[in-house]
């Protein structure tokens, strides 16, 4: 079975999943610094409703997947204060409309099945080249975006104070995002897309030291549990997208693990560093 | 010849929804630490809140000069529950990486800032302003969840290390301001 592996049918699959795992995990640690986690489920879903409505209008299906989770982006880039009830009922819209829209034609009803499977295998070109392109202009974008998006997250005022606007960088990455996620949500499936940008966020949110590590870990979790769910579905002949989020789940254990660790350790009960210079509190 | 204004506040009055504090008038000049002193609900914030854009202003001017760069630390910086940034990350944001931090703060790098008691991460945040390359500090309430220790050692900081940066303190305590202001101004509803 594991032949299969190498089988040239599987290639193309295999690279697009490995440049979008790392670029979804990262772009997940960035919607988690923002409290935004919850959009990457809600992108997902009205990007699998947008794919859908694409096939029973003959239109092509990441294009949909594309312009209705931007769509999204830019309603609640409009809203003053965007949170998870606003996600939540995108989900639901996103879910609602996906059934509905694939009630009208038989491609479109399997078009939405396949999105909730999650299928890989059935990947093209398109999704190799939206990978492509999304890891280099992610790289590129990186170093600009990063700066902002913390600078925003922990020094909210620097922009407005200092006359800089904000909307720039909010908008470049909500656009970001909304395309990793409908090339992801098209490449992987639903759940699978949103486990990918949720998951390694989490648990490198919860063990890692510093922001460069954060980024690290998440990357490299997604691409070890990416590779890890490749062989086994391919092996056990089981749909990729489930076996990509079980992994995922199981890889969550780790942040409990590291938890565990840190309570149990003697040194980690006076977590905090010493609040004050030592001659100053000889003095009180 | 008296130095150059960096922040000009004239007859401003701001609020929300409707104005909170004013009519105030004060200019902020280059080097010089001022404090804006008034009781609790005097508007204190509200009048830094309209520099930084976050309040508006229903009457008067505010001015800054051109090309300045401003770094405003909150009376409540924003502090996630769970955070994976170290003290060194939050400082090299605005740059104050670049200077040689006291040792209060250097002891506060490594870690990651969710596991910093609320005063550390405090002096943390306010040493990302004073080390930033900004022209002019807004410090709103920095001695709010400090202790004693951490109070003196942040006078010391602005009379000592930091001198000659041009700073607007808000605070209620009248003793910090008179610690560390070469002027104040009294601030109220």
């Amino acid at each position: 079975m594991l032949e299969l592996l190498f089988d040239p049918l599987f290639r193309l699959p295999f690279i697009t999943g490995l440049l979008l795992a790392p670029v979804a995990a990262i772009a997940g640690v960035y919607l988690r610094l923002r409290e935004e986690w919850l959009a990457a489920l809600a992108y997902a879903q009205v990007a699998a409703a947008g794919a859908v409505v694409a096939v029973v209008l003959h239109a092509p299906v990441m294009l949909g997947a594309l312009a209705a989770a931007g769509l999204v982006a830019t309603v609640k880039g409009l809203l003053a204060n965007p949170g998870n009830h606003h996600f939540v009922i995108f989900i639901l819209l996103g879910w609602g409309v996906a059934l509905v829209a694939g009630s009208f034609s038989a491609h479109g009803e399997m078009v939405g099945q396949s999105l909730m499977d999650g299928q890989l295998y059935f990947t093209g070109q398109a999704h190799l080249l939206g990978a492509l392109a999304l890891l280099v202009i992610g790289t590129l974008c990186m170093s600009w975006l990063s700066q902002r998006l913390l600078m925003d997250r922990f020094f909210p005022d620097y922009f407005s104070a200092n006359g800089i606007p904000a909307w720039r960088h909010r908008v470049a990455f909500d656009w970001l995002v909304v395309a990793i996620v409908a090339v992801a949500t098209t490449a992987f499936g639903v759940m699978a897309a949103f486990a990918l940008l949720f998951i390694p966020a989490w648990v490198a949110w919860g063990v890692a030291q510093g922001w460069r590590n954060v980024l690290i870990i998440a990357a490299g979790l997604a691409v070890v549990a990416y590779v890890i769910a490749f062989v086994v579905a391919v092996a056990v002949d089981q749909p990729f997208g489930p076996m990509l989020v079980l992994i995922l789940c199981a890889t969550a254990l780790l942040r409990f693990a590291r938890r565990g660790v840190r309570s149990a350790s003697p040194s980690a009960a006076p977590a905090r560093a010493p609040s004050v210079a030592p001659e100053a509190a000889h003095r009180k | 010849m008296k130095s150059e204004a960096l922040l000009r506040c004239h007859g401003v009055v701001a609020g929300y929804e409707h104005p909170v504090v004013g009519p105030v008038t004060f200019e902020l000049f280059r080097g010089e630490v001022l404090g804006l002193l008034g009781s609790n609900g005097a508007g204190k914030s509200t009048l830094i809140k309209a520099i930084t854009g976050h309040a508006r202003i229903f009457r008067g001017r505010l001015e800054t000069a051109p090309g300045i760069e401003l770094a405003h630390h909150r009376q409540q910086p924003v502090r996630p529950a769970e955070c994976p940034l170290s003290g060194h990350d939050l400082v090299t944001l605005t740059g104050a990486s670049r200077q040689t931090p006291p040792p209060q703060i250097a002891r506060l790098l490594d870690g990651r800032v969710d596991q910093l008691s609320g005063g550390q991460f405090q002096i943390l945040q306010i040493w990302a302003c004073l080390g930033s390359g900004a022209e002019v500090v807004l410090l709103d309430e920095p001695t709010n969840n400090l202790d004693p220790a951490t109070v003196e050692a942040l006078v010391n900081l602005i009379r000592k290390d930091q001198a000659g940066r041009t700073i607007l303190v808000v605070s209620h305590e009248a003793s910090f301001i008179d610690a560390i202001c070469s002027r104040v101004v009294s601030v109220s509803a």
